[in-house]
Parts: C-alpha cells; structure tokens; sequence
C-alpha cells in the first residue's frame, strides 16, 4: 500500500447508517429493542398489510436535529420523505420510506484528526429513512427466511464529501462519528447489532489529477478493523487493476472479512431505477426555529467542546483528555471522581485513563458496567491523598475492591494495609538495613548516589510498603550523612 | 411519444409484473395512446409553478415515541402463503 | 321496510315495530333475491345477524343513535377484521383482513351491521366495475348496462335496496360517477375528512372514503358516523365535525351557483345537458343565483390524473408480492420469478394498464416530463377552483357525460373509458368535497347532479342537496323490479 501512495491517491467517502435509539420504530408503534423472536415486533404498518398507514415519530424528527445541529449543518425547515422502490423479500411495502431531495440535515462537517494534522471532512446531507428487515440463509428446504423485526426502525443516513484519502482519515472519522451520535445518546452505537454501519465509496486517481476515477461502493462494513481493511484491500484491488490496463467499474461490492477481499454483488445491482417520488401518505416535516432552539438547548457538551475545557479546567494534558472524553460516560465518571474525591484532577485521570479502563479492558466491560463506582474508587483516591497508603499499596486495594464490594477503608483496615507513620518503627528498620548492608554504605559515602534508592527499596520490602516513602527518604537521608 | 413492446418489457420488469407475450403489443399501444394524451399537458406552461403533492397545504403530524402495538405475529402469519419458526418463507435470497 | 330512510328505519326499531334482526333477515333475504346483479363479493349472513342482536340489545338498553341495528355493507377496499377484503382482485381473494379500517371500527361503533363486502373495480381501477375478478355488476336501472365504478356494487346495492346504505371511495369519481348512474346520492369528502387508515390505497393523494345512500340526509347521518380525526392517517385533518344533521334545514336562498362553461362543452350528451340545465334551474327556483365560471385549467385534468393516479398506484401496489399475504404463484423457482408470476398471475389487466403507466412515468429520464409536470398542473387546476369558489359558493355541473353505458361497451378503449371521468376528476385532484345528487332520467336511466363545495363545506353540501330532494322525488324512484 504504502509504496503504491506515491503514485495513486485514493478518494473515500462514507455513508454512515446509525439506527436511532428510539423506543418505537419510525412509522409505527412497534417496539425497536434487538433480539426478539422472529416477527415478533414486526405490526401491521411494519409488514405492509393492505391500507396501514405511516405517522412519523417525533422521537427520530428530534434526533436527525440534534444531529445536525452538533455538526453545525443546516437544518431544513421543510424536507420531505420519499418512496424509494425496488423489490427485495425484507422490503415489505415494495419501497423504503427515505428522503431523497429535501433531507432533514443539510450540509455541516466534522473535525477528526490523523497523526496529529486536523482535518475538516465535510457531511454533504444526513436523512431520516426507515430500515429494511433480515434474510436469515438457514436453509428451510432451500427456502430463505425472511425477519420484519428490523423493518421500519429509524436510520440516520449520513453522508460525507469524498473528503477522504486513506482508510486511516476513514476510520478515524467513522470513529469520531461513532463517537458523536453515542455523546448525542441518539444511537446506541453497537456496531455487533448492525446499529452502526457503513458503506464506503472508494475511488483511485493518479496523484495531482483533480478529475475522480470511477468508484465503487463496499456495502455493510460493520466494524472499524474492517473498515480499514475493506478500504485498503479495495484501493490496492483498483490500483492493480488499472496498472494492469484494466478499469473499475461502478458497481456495488461486499467486503468478505473471512478472506480480506472485497467481492461484486452484481446480482443485486441490475436496473438500479429507484424511481423515487414524494410519500404520498406522508405530509413534508416542518422544522420551526423554536423547535430548533429547544433542542439546541438540550445539546449535550460534544465531544471536542468537553476535551478542550479538560484541558483548561483540569490541567490535563492531550493524552489523557483525548481518553477520559472518548465517550460522555467516561467523561462524566471522571468529573464526579474529581468531585467526590477533592484529589487533584490529574491524580483523578491518571487513575481512570490508567487502574480503572485497565482494568475494564481486560474484563472486556463498558464503563457503565464498572464493578468500582466513581464513589467507591473517590474513596480510595482519598487514602493516597491523607497519605493513608501509598500509591503501590492502593493498587492493591484496588484489585481487592475489584473483586468485592467493600470500601476502600474497609479493606485498608482489615487487611493493615495503612502506612506506617511511626517512626521508631521505621528508624529501627533502617538501622538494621544500615548493619546489614556495609558494602554499600560504602559505595554511598564514596559518593554514588544511586545506591540511595537501594537502601528505599529495602526498607520498604522489609516494611511490606506500608512506610510512607517520604518519611523514609528523610530519615534515610539523615542517616546516611 | 410512442412505447415499443420493447419499452413495455423493460417497465414490466421494473414493476416486477408478468404480462403475457400476446399482450405486450396492446400494452404498448394503451400505453402510447395515453401519453397521447399528455401532450396537451406538454402545452401548459407551469414552469414556475410549484408541485403540489398534497391537497392541502399542511405539515406532517408527530407522534410520541411509545410503544403502542403488542405481538400480533399469529395471526398476520395465519394469511401468509408460507412461514415456518416465525418466518415468511421465500426462495432462497442469494447476496 | 327496505324502502324506508335511516331516520324511518330508526323510528321504527325504536317504536319496536320490528327488530334490526328481522330487518337484517329482509335485507339478506333481497341480496340473495337479487344475487344477479352481482353487487357483493361477501355475504355473511351469521356475522350480520349477530351484529343485529347485538344492535338490538342497544336498543332494548336505551343505548343507540340513528344508525343502531341499520343493515349497511362496505366496499371491498375497507378491510374488515376476519372477513375476507378482496379489493375486487384476484391477488386478495384469500386475503382474511387482520383489523379493521377506522370507517368500519366508526360505523360499527355506531351500531350498523355489515351485511357483507360490495363489488368493485379490481383495486378502485375503473369506471364501470368491468375490471372486478368478480366479474361485473349490473345496473339495476337497466342490467345490460354498467353501474359505473369503481364503487359499483355500493350503488347497486343502494339502488336495489339491497343495503340501506353503503361505503364508497372516490379517487377519480369512484362515488360520485356510480352514484349517477345508479340514481343514489353520493358524497366524496374533503380530502382528509375520513381516514383512510385500512381503506386499501390506490391512488394516496386523491383517495377518500365517504357515504352512498338514497338521499342527502341518510349521507349526512353516515358522514356523522365516517368523519374526523384518526392519529393513524398522517393526511387526517384534525378539525370538528360539524352537525350534519343540523345543517340540512338552512335556507339556501341566495345562494351562488358557479357554472363552468368548460362543464358544457362537446362530448356531454344532450339529454344530460339538459337535465342538469334543468335542475339549475330548480335552483334558482329556491332562490339560488348563477353564474357562468371560467376555469381554463379544466381540461388538463385527466393526463394529470392519469400520471399521478398510477405514478402512486405503481409503488402503493408494490406490496402484494406474494411474501407476507395475498396470492402467491406455484413453485417460483427464484426471487424474481416469485414476485413477476405472483404479480403477473395476481392482477388483471386494468391494474397492471396503471402500474405499468406509473413506472413509466416515475422511472429515469421521464419524472420531470411527466409526474412533475402533472403536479404542477395539479396546482394550476386547484388555483381556478380556489379562485372561482371565493365568487360563488358551489360549482355545479354534470357527473358524468352519458348515462350509464353498455356492459363490455367501453372495455376494448382504455382511454374512452378514461375520458368519461372529465367531470369528475379535477375535483380528486384539488382535494374539495363534491356529491352527486339524482336530476332525472335521459330514456330510463338516471343522470346525477354535480355539485362541488370549499374545502371541508360537506355541511353546505349536503344542505343544498336536501333542499333540493325536499322538493324533487328523483332520490325516491325505484328501478323496475326492484322496488
């Protein structure tokens, strides 16, 4: 790939398709929630039964607003849904209700970030449309199995410029995008469950040309590592393809992770006339300004907004502010941190960014599952602050309150584990490290500094790290001089 | 504007609609005789005049996000032409 | 007894002077008399009988309106929960409906009994009921010729006193054309006025349900019953429903009649120029002023309406695929076959005339030349009426430009057949309420009066057409054989 790049320049846009987190599907007043037997939440407007109507849901008309609105689009004060027709056993009506010519968002952008260098990637226009059902491939006596669960659950289309030019600025905006509609609390973001997904159109031209080649389109990438690979493995296929004397021809292909190569799926692309027309059963959506300003009031501090103030108001650096504001939940669990435990911020995100998402990767859990609640692990903050433990022996209370639902002072208590202050305790154990230890006494008054931190180390060990590393650091020091 | 049974083909096929081979010809006739009838619409200057998809000049009503409808599965299924284990049955849907 | 108005009816199983299961039994007792006239699709004689127990349980209660235990029947476009609802169509003859559309639930909460589903045009495609899989109704006024369509088993049936009344749609004429050729009074509302929730759709932007009765007052007692809001038809206005009833008594002196001369030109038979010259006059007689309008944009109506009607019919009809109900061909042998035989096989010609003309017009490279263009013309047609109805309260005119013609007369020329809806359509189109009320007789068949109202006047309209039945007994007539 790399060295192809010198001569070829790939073009990439997305469309992102993010499932709204409604309660009820878009038209119709079936339920949305994922995993219901077969056909179980599929109502009569769902399945198109002869005569049903659509009424729209306020829920998913706020929702593309807000949307829109958090990537400083325009929002259309009048846009319009449309029939999109084709036939396919999971489109039940025969046509998808979307919007064609007046969607709902116009266009805005969003910023994302890629080896350091900023970059604006422009969002042509985000619609609102409903979903199309599931072909299950079991083989009932050769026949396919069709699912209307899905059906009719409301989509956000969102559409970018073909800003793009690697599969690195794709996945770093599909992740900012991910990590927009999650902050927005409009989808839930769960890429296994199809709620975000994406297709990407995928072009390749000589370096310099301002003319774009012919794209193709990879259908239903429903993972970040496969997004990137289904781009790479398509932008090497095209390149190969015209220095080979071929062409790429405009066509819709499914990218088969199994094999790391993306395939034609022409059989689903003949006569593509969707002849879209406004829904007749549907009136154009009116979007005031004070329905606008209501839901600008209600806008979450986005992501980019909140990463900035961590860095101002916390004194975090861009590390830390880039993890602790990855998702609202994250962001949230580390400002009541700050509050509950008084400690000081960086103290408070070393120990998120660090024990805690730690600690949450290996268990494989979201921070919303985290067994150690922002008030438990204040708690513990709070011991390292009055000195109560050491740094060290709260990571061991840390695994200890891991694993139980004690306090932290509870378990510093019943295991001992509270620094030694005393210092006639501590000054007894020097004075044997001293006698046992002439060699490098020696070494020391010879003056090796280094060695200093021999004898720390050793009267901690011997203290089991309850000893309060300052207190010894200066006994040691009068010590020894 | 005349259809040939050529164009009529093509649109049936759109439509997903069989029609017979002996009727092609008659369509494709019906058909060119009805836009026949559009010329004099081709007459009319509307150029700026605004569609109008509705009758009347309103906007779309919301509905609350609730969940309103319980499983009815049963009984839609009882009228379909085949199911088996919760599901419409077709031939083989190939990706 | 099957002779009698609502309100006579009503009286009388108040005054017990017999039972709306005794009515019901008549009335079955008729449709199976005069099964000939091919006007129902579906008889169900146990579920009307236990609806008229039911009604007469009300009544013996105290709990009952003027609709209570009156024997009615609806078209078979409203879906009727575990009855079948064919839509006149091969494609839904299998097709037992899972709910009930709003026009049933309204009028079964009323307290009427279906006596069964009525004939139709297959899909409400059709202006002489030819195109049913049922095959065609006769007109009871004169059985070799049509009743008109597409509700044409709803205005025999009234003729024939087979129902009391009965359910109509009117896309393009679908009420009013029947109800003329069959000499019964018929309403298409304000588009918006009835929900179209379960009415099977043909054509979304034109099709509404209303009454088919004998007079104005037995349509403005149903229209009581079918109007108002329903929060599951995005198109359903939420305004009040004015007291129909109360309505029809206002003097109708002064008022303003609109004439369009466009109404008047070739291609209208004279025996029926002159018979609704005649009932102007009538009009003026009770106090009413006309005057001749001009409404250019008239003529355009029917190529507009003929991209539009089937531009919505082609993806409207996208859903009986063979998948989830309805017909399904044998052994498909893939996807595509499934859906083209099952089409193919499912729906007759007229139906697939319009899909195929709606593709057409929708698909690449033609939807600015055709569907665009027709609804820009839509809005020119809807401006002269707008403007014509700021200078006169009512526009009348001709339904239809013949009397009823012949069975099989006009099935051989679609476009004949298209033609005979020029009166009629434009009305679709802007979305305003009009009736059709019996004028006469040209050589013993009936002609219907137009008249056309603003935007949501049915009140208006139904007044004007009692006024004129309380001194005209064109309602009253009976076909030969039938009365």
């Amino acid at each position: 790939m790399e060295q192809l790049n010198e001569n070829w320049e790939a073009v990439i846009g997305l469309e992102i398709h993010a499932q709204l987190a409604t309660q009820s599907k878009i038209f119709s007043g079936a339920a949305t929630a994922y995993g219901a037997e077969p056909n179980t939440q599929a109502c009569a407007v769902d399945l198109g039964l002869p005569g049903v109507l659509p009424v729209l849901n306020e829920e998913a008309v706020k929702m593309g607003v807000k949307f829109g609105l958090a990537i400083n689009a325009q929002i259309a004060p009048y846009s319009v849904f449309a029939r999109k027709n084709y036939f396919y056993p999971d489109l039940p009506k025969g046509y998808q209700i979307s919007q064609f010519e007046l969607p709902i968002v116009g266009n805005g952008h969003l910023d994302i970030e890629v080896d350091g260098a900023n970059k604006r990637i422009g969002v042509t226009r985000a619609h609102l449309e409903e979903d199309a059902g599931k072909s299950l491939h079991e083989n009932f006596h050769g026949m396919s199995g069709i699912d209307l669960n899905r059906a009719g659950t409301p989509l956000l289309e969102i559409v970018s410029e073909p800003d793009m030019r690697s599969a690195k600025e794709a996945v770093a905006y599909m992740k900012k995008m991910h990590e927009l509609v999650r902050y927005l609390g409009i989808c839930d973001g769960n890429m296994q469950e199809g709620s975000f997904r994406c297709d990407a159109n995928v072009s390749v031209r000589p370096k310099g040309q301002d003319k774009f080649g012919i794209r193709a389109e990879i259908k239903n990438i429903n993972s970040f590592r496969f997004v990137e690979k289904a781009i790479n493995h398509e932008i090497e296929r095209q390149i190969e393809l015209i220095e080979n004397g071929g062409e790429v021809v405009q066509e819709t292909r499914l990218y088969d992770a199994n094999k790391d190569e993306t395939r034609s799926m022409r059989g689903k692309e003949e006569a593509n006339d969707y002849r879209y027309f406004p829904d007749p059963d549907l009136l154009p959506v009116e979007i005031t300004d004070a329905f606008k300003a209501q839901i600008k009031a209600q806008l979450p501090e986005l992501p980019d907004a909140k990463k900035q103030r961590f860095k101002e108001q916390y004194g975090l650096d861009d590390e830390n502010a880039v993890i602790l504001t990855s998702s609202r939940q994250l962001a949230d669990y580390f400002e009541a941190l700050v509050q509950q435990s008084g400690c000081e911020a960086k103290l408070c995100a070393n120990w998120v960014s660090g024990e805690l998402l730690g600690a949450l990767n290996k268990a494989d859990l979201d921070i919303a599952d985290s067994p150690v609640s922002s008030e438990r692990l204040a708690g513990l903050l709070k011991r390292i602050n009055d000195d109560t433990i050491s740094g060290k022996i709260a990571k061991q209370v840390f695994e200890l309150m891991w694993q139980s639902e004690s306090s932290a002072d509870d378990i510093i208590d019943e295991k001992g584990l509270k620094q030694i202050t005393d210092t006639g305790a501590i000054e007894a154990v020097i004075d044997r490290i001293i006698a046992d230890n002439s060699k490098q006494i020696e070494q020391y008054l010879a003056g090796n500094e280094k060695v200093f931190g021999f004898f720390v180390g050793q009267v901690m060990r011997e203290m089991q790290g309850k000893a309060n590393p300052a207190e010894v650091n200066k006994m040691l020091k009068a010590k020894l001089k | 504007m005349t259809l040939t049974a050529d164009d009529v083909r093509k649109i049936a096929h759109l439509a997903r609609l069989g029609i017979q081979q002996d009727d092609v010809e008659s369509y494709a006739q019906d058909l060119s005789g009805i836009l026949a009838l559009m010329q004099q619409m081709g007459e009319t200057n509307a150029d700026n005049v605004a569609p109008m998809a509705h009758p009347l000049d309103q906007s779309q009503r919301l509905r609350a996000d609730n969940v309103t409808e319980v499983n009815n599965r049963d009984n839609f299924q009882a009228i379909a032409p085949q199911t088996e284990a919760g599901l419409y049955l077709v031939p083989k849907v190939i990706e | 007894m099957h002779n009698k108005s609502i309100k006579e009816l009503a009286a009388g199983l108040r005054a017990k002077e017999f039972s709306s299961v005794e009515l019901t039994q008549a009335m079955l007792a008729r449709i199976l008399q005069f099964q000939s006239i091919n006007s129902f699709i579906t008889v169900n004689e146990d579920f009307a009988l236990q609806q008229a127990k039911n009604a007469d349980a009300r009544i013996a209660q105290g709990d009952f309106g003027l609709l209570t235990g009156i024997p009615m029947a609806h078209k078979d476009i409203f879906c009727t929960l575990g009855v079948k609802t064919s839509c006149g169509s091969r494609m839904l003859d299998n097709f037992i409906a899972p709910y009930n559309a709003t026009v049933v639930d309204k009028l079964t909460a009323a307290g009427t009994v279906m006596l069964g589903k009525l004939n139709m045009d297959e899909f409400a495609m059709g202006s002489s009921n030819e195109t049913s899989f049922y095959g065609p109704v006769k007109n009871p006024w004169s059985l070799d010729a049509v009743p008109g369509g597409s509700s044409g088993g709803s205005a025999a049936a009234v003729a024939a006193h087979l129902a009391v009344c009965a359910t109509g749609t009117d896309t393009g004429g679908s009420i009013r054309q029947p109800a003329s050729h069959c000499g019964i009074t018929g309403l298409k509302p304000t588009y918006g006025r009835v929900s179209r929730y379960g009415m099977i759709a043909y054509a979304s932007s034109l099709d509404q349900g209303g009454p088919m009765a004998r007079s104005a007052e037995d349509c403005a007692i149903m229209l009581q019953a079918m109007a108002g809001f329903d929060d599951k038809d995005s198109t359903s206005v939420d305004l009040p429903v004015p007291d129909y009833q109360a309505g029809l008594a206002k003097d109708i002196n002064g008022l303003k009649i609109g004439v369009p001369k466009q109404f008047f030109g070739d291609g209208l038979a004279h025996e029926v120029a002159k018979i609704i010259q005649q009932a102007i006059n009538d009009y003026q007689k009770l106090g009413a002023v006309v005057k001749e309008v001009d409404m250019p944009n008239l003529k355009l109506a029917i190529p507009a309406y003929y991209i539009i009607a089937p531009a919505e019919c082609s993806a409207n009809l996208s859903r009986f695929d063979g998948v989830r109900f309805g017909y399904r061909c044998a052994d498909p042998q893939d996807l595509t076959d499934l859906f083209t035989r099952s089409r193919g096989e499912g729906f007759g010609k007229e139906v697939k005339r319009r899909i195929l003309m709606g593709t057409y017009a929708l698909s690449a490279g033609y939807y600015d030349a055709y569907y665009l263009k027709a609804q820009k013309i839509r809005r020119l047609i809807s401006e002269d009426f707008k403007r014509v109805l700021k200078e006169v309260d009512v526009i009348m005119g001709p339904v239809a430009p013949t009397t009823a013609f012949g069975i099989g007369e006009k099935m051989g020329n679609p476009i004949e057949m298209y033609l005979s809806d020029i009166y009629t359509i434009a009305i679709n189109l802007a979305g305003l309420p009009a009736m059709s009320i019996p004028a006469g007789f040209a050589a013993g068949k009936p002609v219907g009066l137009q008249i056309i109202g603003d935007y949501f006047a049915e009140e208006k309209l139904l007044n004007i057409a009692h006024q004129y039945q309380l001194t005209t007994d064109w309602h009253r007539q009976s076909p030969k054989g039938f009365e």
